[in-house]
């Protein structure tokens, strides 16, 4: 069973029973879920979690869904790896990649559908939606299928098909939107408060954004439950950057950090932050498509929308939902928000592939390249523990990268082979 | 009849422009401002519009037009 109270506005903190709901009525701000963490901290244990399922379903006691009946394609439990490679190029002795590239459906978006198939199951949905233009759609048709609902996925109608073979192989109905950026959003919007569907970043919002916690305490867990001294995050919707602060400092305030005591946590459960929690939270977006950002550089308290131009495609969120509340988090955690040159993307990707033997998609490039300028600006020390987040594979974006392809072209003889590695190898001198 | 929620952010000069005024006065549709935040050049609005569907339809494309961005509530729900 899940521990949940039900929903709260983290604006007026109206509060709402548990349902698929995700606006306040009244002042149209977010719901939250509300933890029983009173009956938690009574359960919970390390003990516990290591002995749970090798998937996010280990932190269930965490998560807003019932566990005993998961939709759990195995989402989670990804790799940390020490990364000595970029490290020596990046001057840092104690970098870690987790590397959320390898889940089923190749990016941390089976983190949060889980949660929210899982949750609209309970609720008895027979249909789970999204909007998508990649991973999400992926995510969401996998773990119908796994679930064996229906899957119903909205994709702008100029999407190129191999960007949602990934989702199609799985059965979904895909809706292609013919419209703008805008509009796609609003009739997506509208769809989901009309139709008895579960849409996963929609009214099951507040279940959904929850699976990204698991990124903070896998790492935790990974590393001994202790945190990083600092993490370097992608951004769309700020909601991932948000939920792994917010693991942190649940795993602090219920005492499961090594060395860290237990403390309350205080009147607002999504802003809780125990005083032990000192990781520095860095964001990185692409330079096409920068609003929280931008904001942070220039000391806004508002995030300005912005229509995306990017080649990070699963980072364009123009108007992101937790803009403001990521804010907080950079202020919070003396953290800092990269906007990254369109043209430094790539150099990202083909840097982590050539060092650490890791393939990731544009996102992963934003990450590697705002970390090469976090290092090479001083913001990071040379044996701080520094976690550097890879969400999602490069298979999902070969077309961003196929100016490496640049093969030895050689007639079936000995004699030609040679000659063209000889040239190659002049070549490189 | 119609309702739907809407969210309108203005940017730069759009922000003197009187552009809910005009939507009730063009269109068939009643504007119930629910939240605002508006400073010097940037500003957003959360309003509840009635009217028929259609109506509404016609509104937001003509709000779109001026520049102003038409938003959901809770912001882009289309993800990566």
């Amino acid at each position: 069973m899940a521990f949940l109270n039900g929903l709260k506005c983290r604006e007026c903190a109206r509060e709402y029973p548990a349902e698929a709901l995700n606006v306040c009525d009244f002042c149209f701000g977010p719901l939250e879920v509300v933890y029983d963490y009173a009956t938690i901290s009574e359960v919970i244990s390390r003990d516990r979690i290591t002995k749970g399922p090798l998937s996010i379903w280990r932190y269930a006691d965490l998560l807003p869904a019932d566990s005993l009946n998961p939709v759990d394609i195995m989402a989670g439990y990804t790799p940390l790896l020490k990364a000595d490679n970029l490290g020596k190029q990046l001057g840092l002795n104690n970098l870690y990649l987790k590397n959320d590239s390898v889940n089923p459906s190749f990016s941390f978006k089976d983190r949060v559908v889980s949660v929210a198939a899982t949750k609209a199951v309970e609720f008895g949905f027979e249909t789970i939606a999204c909007a998508s233009t990649g991973n999400l759609a992926c995510s969401v048709a996998a773990h119908a299928a796994r679930a064996g609902i229906d899957a119903i996925v909205f994709i702008p109608a100029d999407l190129e098909k191999g960007k949602v073979i990934g989702a199609a192989i799985y059965g979904p109905t895909l809706v292609a939107v013919d419209g703008t950026y805008d509009e796609v959003n609003r009739l997506c919007s509208e769809v989901g408060d009309n139709y008895p569907w579960a849409f996963v970043n929609i009214n099951m919002r507040p279940y959904y954004a929850e699976g990204s916690k698991t990124l903070g305490y896998e790492v935790a867990e990974q590393l001994g439950w202790r945190l990083p001294d600092h993490v370097v995050i992608p951004s769309a919707s700020g909601a991932m950057f948000t939920k792994i602060w917010k693991g942190f400092n649940e795993l602090a305030c219920l005492g499961l950090l090594e060395g860290v005591e237990a403390s309350s946590f205080g009147i607002d459960q999504n802003t809780a932050h125990h005083p032990d929690v000192k990781t520095r939270m860095h964001m990185t977006q692409a330079a096409g498509c920068s609003p929280i950002a931008t904001a942070w550089e220039n000391g806004q308290s508002q995030v300005r929308p912005v229509r995306p131009n990017s080649i990070a495609k699963s980072l364009a969120i123009g108007n992101p939902a937790d803009g403001i509340y990521a804010l907080k988090v950079l202020e919070e955690s003396g953290g800092s928000a990269q906007s990254v040159p369109e043209n430094q993307v790539v150099e990202g990707i083909k840097l982590l592939a050539s060092t650490e033997g890791i393939f990731t998609e544009t996102a992963g490039g934003v990450v590697i390249s705002g970390l090469k300028h976090l290092a090479e600006s001083g913001a990071l020390q040379k044996d701080e523990l520094v976690v550097a987040y890879i969400t999602g594979n490069g298979l999902k974006t070969q077309e961003a990268v196929e100016q490496v392809v640049n093969p030895l072209e050689v007639r079936p003889m000995l004699s030609s082979f040679e000659e063209a590695l000889r040239e190659r190898t002049l070549a490189k001198r | 009849m119609d309702h739907q929620r809407v969210k309108f952010i203005f940017q730069g000069n759009q922000v003197k422009d009187p552009i809910i005024y005009q939507l009730g006065h063009n269109f068939h549709i009643v504007t119930n401002i629910r939240r605002a935040v508006v400073q010097e050049d940037m500003g957003w609005v959360i309003l509840e519009l009635d009217g028929e569907k259609e109506e509404i339809e016609r509104g937001l494309q003509w709000v779109s037009s001026t520049g102003v961005r038409v938003d959901p509530l809770s912001g882009d729900v289309v993800e990566g």
